[in-house]
């Protein structure tokens, strides 16, 4: 909602653009077999078009808007999302942007009783969290897809029933000249919370839902206060009341307030009793400057989900698979996961290099992410809102003893968004027999590290699998035949050779090139032999990374085998990577296309490590 | 002396909230005075307990009436 006088797209920072509809061919009689159609252009379906066209898969996006969400939404973007972000060729302007953070405060009235710091290391490419308005992350994500021959997106095209066949699925799309049909192979439903994909297949979520209300107001001010989540329990001016304040870009603020016990929602959405609560609030981080009222909201805390997450041919993401509470700022990272999981896989088994069983494995792995986010929110819910008397209790008490005590801080811990370990996923190798004691073990995301002459490690990893190789010195004849082996089942397929602490072997910074991938995302990424590769140096040490780049390693001039693959080598001078990785001479970790471990083992034993890769891309074990 | 951060005390804090609920208010004070005797018999250390109720008494549940 906006002040009086505001239309529902009247910002105070933002210029909505407006798409026009084109009459679709299909109402001209023209009948085409579409690979994939998306249903929802919102920020997890451009992703999931993104993603499919990374991999040169086409894709059909439809949306019954003509223009982005109205509002600024989700605003926080986790590390991880920003990696998904980067590779699918869209991350620049949100670093250009956004705002990164990596701290927090909690308040018991006038008392700071808690510091958030997010997990952070000087290894890592992205701070923890980047505070952006919705309306640009949907504004860059479009940006991308403008550039993309490959994404067919069509405004004012309402997706109003579906039809499964036994080897595809058809939607019928209502547009103002009228309805006609889509034929798929894969129908991807990311059309909300409301979804009406899932209303339409007889689909319900399930799960709980809480009693706290919560109103979302964004105000434009004047506010020199750091970007930092901050959470004030009982603060003087709103007694009985939580609230959370977030910075964004623009000068704009986030602040969320809880309803007190007993205030009716059409009540505190009028925008006076929103302006009285905002002031008051204000008032409490001693803000006496002038300020606007943005936008606002109201929001209940519910954890829902749909049973699975694949049905036959239609395959749901983000808020129409689950629902989850916003403390923690899950909602949008695990929609935008989840998009980019099920667009690897979906290309790699339209283009016909992975079975369609991969498909099953999106399930476990991003659904078993919505029920650890549960488990999370569900404890963070309760003590943001507590739920009874008991609850309520037991935080006044813990509060309290806060303010001169640790030990019950930890549980004034907000508990944001963590990547999520796939370790129950069919497509993972086990990790029941390895030796590691430390390391990003099976289904975990992989680890950063940066490297020595700038760039990270993770900047190295291709679009494909990604095979990392720690080697006391150059890969002998059976790995060289391991890679070999490994890059018949993967054509984006690619290696990192990592040259341990103590070889004899050291070379300035030179970076083998590999063909940058364009960030249309048109082309599938070429093979390239390593000969050639090794002739073009493209970028310097000083290069900035981002987007596509391929970072900086340490880089040997020739290619250390004659493998078929692309192959980059990194020096661990420092032994940090072998650290990370808790690797010995020989060890090698599978890396997926989404940077997750795939498989880890201390020795290169060919039949296994392929059957691992094979595993990895839907074959039955 | 302060107890130190417990990695139960997530599990103690949901254990003691659902307890309260099931005593009801009614019993609420009675439940939380025999819960503080049962754990004071387990401490076994008057001195203990006498700097538990110390801590516990310090601040009021209310933080604008400190």
């Amino acid at each position: 909602m906006r002040p009086a006088g505001r239309g529902p797209l009247d910002s105070l920072f933002f210029t909505y653009p407006r798409f026009l509809a084109h009459r679709a061919a299909e109402l001209d009689g023209v009948r085409a077999r579409h690979p994939v159609v998306i249903a929802g252009a919102g920020p997890i379906g451009m992703t999931a078009a993104l993603t499919l066209s990374r991999y040169g898969i086409r894709s059909v996006l439809l949306d019954r808007k003509d223009t982005f969400n109205d509002g600024s939404r989700a605003i926080c973007i986790a590390r991880a999302s920003m990696h998904i972000l980067e590779r699918i060729g869209a991350v620049a302007p949100f670093l250009r942007k956004s705002l990164g953070w990596r701290y927090g405060r909690s308040y018991f009235g006038p008392h700071q009783i808690y510091r958030l710091e997010m997990p952070h290391s000087e290894h890592e490419k992205y701070l923890p969290m980047y505070n952006l308005q919705q309306q640009y992350i949907e504004q860059f994500l479009w940006e991308a897809i403008e550039r993309s021959p490959l994404i067919d997106t069509r405004w004012l095209s309402d997706v109003t029933a579906i039809r499964q066949t036994a080897d595809g699925a058809t939607v019928a799309v209502t547009t103002s000249d009228g309805t006609y049909d889509l034929d798929a192979d894969y129908v991807l439903a990311a059309d909300g919370a409301r979804s009406t994909i899932r209303s339409a297949m007889g689909l319900r979520l399930k799960g709980e839902n809480y009693e706290g209300r919560y109103v979302i107001a964004d105000i434009r001010m004047s506010n020199d206060f750091p970007t930092e989540r901050r959470a004030f329990f009982e603060p003087a001016g709103n007694p009985g009341s939580t609230v959370l304040i977030h910075k964004q870009p623009d000068d704009i603020w986030r602040i969320d307030y809880q309803l007190r016990d007993g205030e009716s929602e059409a009540d505190a959405i009028r925008e006076e009793n929103i302006c009285a609560r905002v002031q008051a609030i204000l008032g409490d981080i001693g803000h006496a400057g002038p300020w606007e009222l943005e936008w606002w909201s109201i929001y209940a805390a519910n954890t829902l989900c749909l049973d699975d997450y694949k049905h036959g041919r239609v395959i749901f993401i983000g808020d129409a698979a689950h629902i989850v509470p916003i403390f923690g700022v899950r909602g949008l990272n695990n929609g935008l996961a989840d998009a980019h999981n099920i667009g690897w896989k979906l290309a790699y088994v339209l283009s016909g290099q992975a079975d369609a069983r991969l498909l099953d494995s999106y399930t476990p792995e991003r659904r078993g992410a919505t029920l650890d986010v549960f488990a999370n929110a569900t404890k963070s819910t309760r003590f943001m809102t507590p739920p009874t008397r008991g609850w309520q209790l037991a935080r006044q008490a813990a509060l309290s003893l806060a303010v001169d005590h640790d030990f019950t801080r930890p549980l004034a811990n907000p508990r944001q968004m963590q990547p999520y370990r796939y370790a129950d996923s069919p497509s993972v190798a086990s990790d029941a027999a390895s030796t590691f004691d430390l390391g990003p073990a099976p289904g975990a995301m992989a680890q950063n590290v940066r490297l020595d002459c700038g760039g990270h490690l993770l900047d190295l990893a291709g679009d494909g699998f990604t095979a990392l190789l720690f080697c006391a010195e150059a890969p002998d004849a059976s790995q060289r035949e391991m890679l070999r082996r490994l890059a018949e089942f993967d054509s984006r397929f690619k290696s990192v050779i990592v040259t341990l602490a103590g070889s004899s072997q050291r070379d300035s910074c030179l970076h083998l090139a590999e063909p940058k991938l364009s960030s249309q995302g048109l082309s599938l990424r070429p093979i390239v032999p390593p000969a050639q590769a090794d002739a073009s140096c493209a970028m310097g040490p000083g290069h900035k990374a981002q987007d596509d780049s391929v970072g900086c390693g340490a880089v040997r001039g020739k290619s250390a085998w004659e493998g078929s693959a692309l192959s980059v080598a990194v020096d661990d001078a420092r032994g940090e990577l072998a650290l990370a990785y808790a690797a010995t001479p020989g060890t090698l970790y599978l890396l997926r296309p989404d940077l997750h471990i795939a498989g880890r083992w201390r020795e290169a034993n060919v039949e296994t490590i392929v059957a691992a890769l094979r595993t990895a891309l839907g074959a039955p074990t | 002396m302060t107890p130190v951060a417990s990695k139960h005390i997530e599990d103690i804090y949901e254990a003691l909230a659902e307890a309260i609920d099931r005593a009801g208010p009614e019993n609420e004070a009675v439940f939380l005075t025999k819960l503080a005797l049962t754990l004071g018999a387990k401490l076994d250390d008057a001195d203990a307990f006498r700097e538990a109720v110390r801590i516990a008494l310090a601040n009021p549940g209310s933080p604008s009436a400190r």
